[in-house]
């Protein structure tokens, strides 16, 4: 990886962190309240049956009004949301091949479930990817972080997520330096190939290695003995609560009543009656 | 505040692999006394520094903070009295925000929501940083993470201030910043530093040390013109006390 593509990363994700630091109704709500509700909703999506396509629909109306009432740029939210694409090609990629059963006659042409199941994996991936980068641009990585921690996940595993998000920047921007230095003194394919890629790669670890260790120093300096403590002031009552089930609700109206079928044959009948 | 005499006493520390960092260091630093620890790389500043709050434990000899020997089983006590800024302040602001990081250590101490908040924007006010509370550490620049490492120690409110290289990596501004906020403070201030012009200007009392000995220990003005003991522990007096190398005067 070239340093300018690792320095491009490193920008991007620093541009979502910005984002969280906006003020909105959605940015000042509690973070256990759009945890959970992302939670509802990465559910929500994921129960549909494997062939559902015209039910996940609507549910892309949910991430285009949280971007605007919290005013973010839609563009962002859709491009990370795309990074999962690959990922969900590759796992649907067999379906077509494996499930041939004609699900849909259009004229002569029969469209098999295995590309039904195909293209709902890559509609909910994307509503899935894009949950979670909301969750993430409306409330930073720390602040979900002390939500899970409230929620009661186990420590070890928050203070994991916080560190791996807070020394990621430190470790990209070594990372950078020492891919810049390789590229200076290499000349074509010399000084490119795996071994210096290599032994670039164990300098990064046994560095962080050390730094671990100096951080672990600074931690106890300051009166560490292995509890996190939350710092941050926060609420979770009756008008929260509200909130949650509101939206949670409006999930599981969506779930079971199919939007776009109930207007696909009020149109129908509309236009019966007419005729 | 009630500042605690630091004493060392024939302190030597081997590390595991053999290298002796300390010989014998003795020394007694009275209360609110500014001591800067100066030699070359590897004579054993950073070594002696870590002694002092037990992140490192004497082979022989023992520190005492006040009437607290420094020793494993008294390690929150004598914590919370020597604060410890780091030389890489990346090292130091680990929490996800200036005040997160600046809250760390009032809340291990069981402070909790008001007094808390009052602690961090106090330490935040005395560096100057109360604007920067919000910010993630990796926005900042190398001044203002200097400032901010400064202000999680003295969050701890502690009485004496240990300092690996403060001004290191700063612009002038920066530099000029931190000398100026050492100033100000009446703790007991133990500061390892090449920077000799700011030691020349902050510190009261140096003690030089040379391959894990004190080769020196009284007022800058002594030391830090003396060229040949300078020279011979691989060191160069402060361009403010060198003469002007345009004009010779």
């Amino acid at each position: 990886m070239s340093s300018g593509a690792i320095f491009g990363s490193l920008l991007e994700l620093r541009q979502l962190d910005l984002l969280a630091s906006g003020d909105s109704v959605i940015h000042r709500l509690d973070t256990r309240v759009k945890l959970l509700a992302a939670f509802g909703f990465i559910l929500t999506v994921v129960s549909f049956d494997r062939y559902e396509l015209s039910g996940l629909l609507p549910f892309f109306f949910v991430p285009l009004a949280v971007c605007a009432t919290a005013g973010l740029p839609v563009w962002l939210v859709v491009r990370k949301a795309l990074l999962v694409l690959p990922f969900a090609l590759l796992i649907g990629a067999a379906n077509p091949l494996l499930d041939q059963t004609v699900q849909l006659q259009l004229g002569t042409v029969g469209i098999s479930g295995g590309w039904f199941s195909f293209t709902s994996i890559v509609l909910r991936a994307l509503l899935t990817a894009a949950a979670a980068i909301l969750l993430v641009a409306v409330s930073g990585v720390p602040a979900v972080c002390e939500a899970l921690a409230r929620l009661g996940v186990p420590q070890p595993l928050v203070i994991q997520l916080l560190f791996m998000y807070r020394y990621l920047f430190v470790l990209a921007e070594e990372a950078v330096h020492a891919s810049r230095s390789r590229s200076l003194r290499s000349f074509g394919r010399r000084g490119m190939g795996p071994g210096p890629f290599a032994a670039m790669i164990a300098h990064l670890l046994l560095r962080s290695w050390e730094r671990a260790e100096r951080i672990h120093q600074a931690m106890l300096a300051r009166g560490f003995t292995g509890q996190f403590l939350p710092s941050r002031r926060c609420r979770f009552g009756l008008p929260e609560l509200t909130v949650l089930l509101l939206f949670v609700g409006g999930c599981l109206l969506l779930r079971l009543v199919n939007l776009p079928q109930l207007v696909g044959a009020a149109a129908l009948g509309l236009f019966q009656g007419v005729v | 505040m009630n500042h605690p005499i630091v004493a060392a006493d024939q302190l030597c520390f081997s590390y595991p692999d053999g290298t002796v960092a300390l010989r014998s260091v003795s020394f007694r630093i009275r209360p609110g006394e500014s001591v800067a620890i100066i030699g070359a790389n590897g004579a054993g500043k950073s070594t002696l520094l870590q002694q002092l709050n037990g992140s490192l434990t004497p082979t022989t000899g023992q520190v005492r903070i006040g009437d607290v020997p420094v020793a494993p089983a008294t390690p929150q006590e004598v914590r919370r009295s020597v604060g410890m800024v780091f030389q890489q302040p990346d090292d130091q602001l680990f929490m996800p925000t200036v005040y997160d990081d600046v809250a760390f250590g009032p809340l291990n101490l069981g402070m909790k929501g008001a007094d808390l908040e009052q602690r961090v924007c106090l330490a935040l006010d005395a560096v100057s940083a109360r604007h920067l509370a919000a910010k993630p550490p990796y926005r900042l620049s190398a001044g203002e993470k200097k400032r901010v490492a400064i202000a999680t120690v003295l969050a701890m409110d502690p009485t004496v201030l240990v300092m690996d290289e403060p001004t290191a990596g700063l612009d002038p501004y920066g530099r000029r910043e931190i000398m100026q906020l050492l100033s100000t403070f009446d703790h007991t201030r133990i500061i390892s530093s090449h920077d000799l012009d700011m030691v020349a200007q902050v510190c009261s009392r140096v003690v030089l040390l040379h391959e894990g000995e004190i080769r020196a220990d009284g007022a800058p003005g002594e030391i830090l013109t003396d060229t040949a003991l300078l020279a011979d522990c691989r060191l160069e007096p402060p361009l403010s006390l060198q003469a002007c190398c345009v004009c010779g005067r």
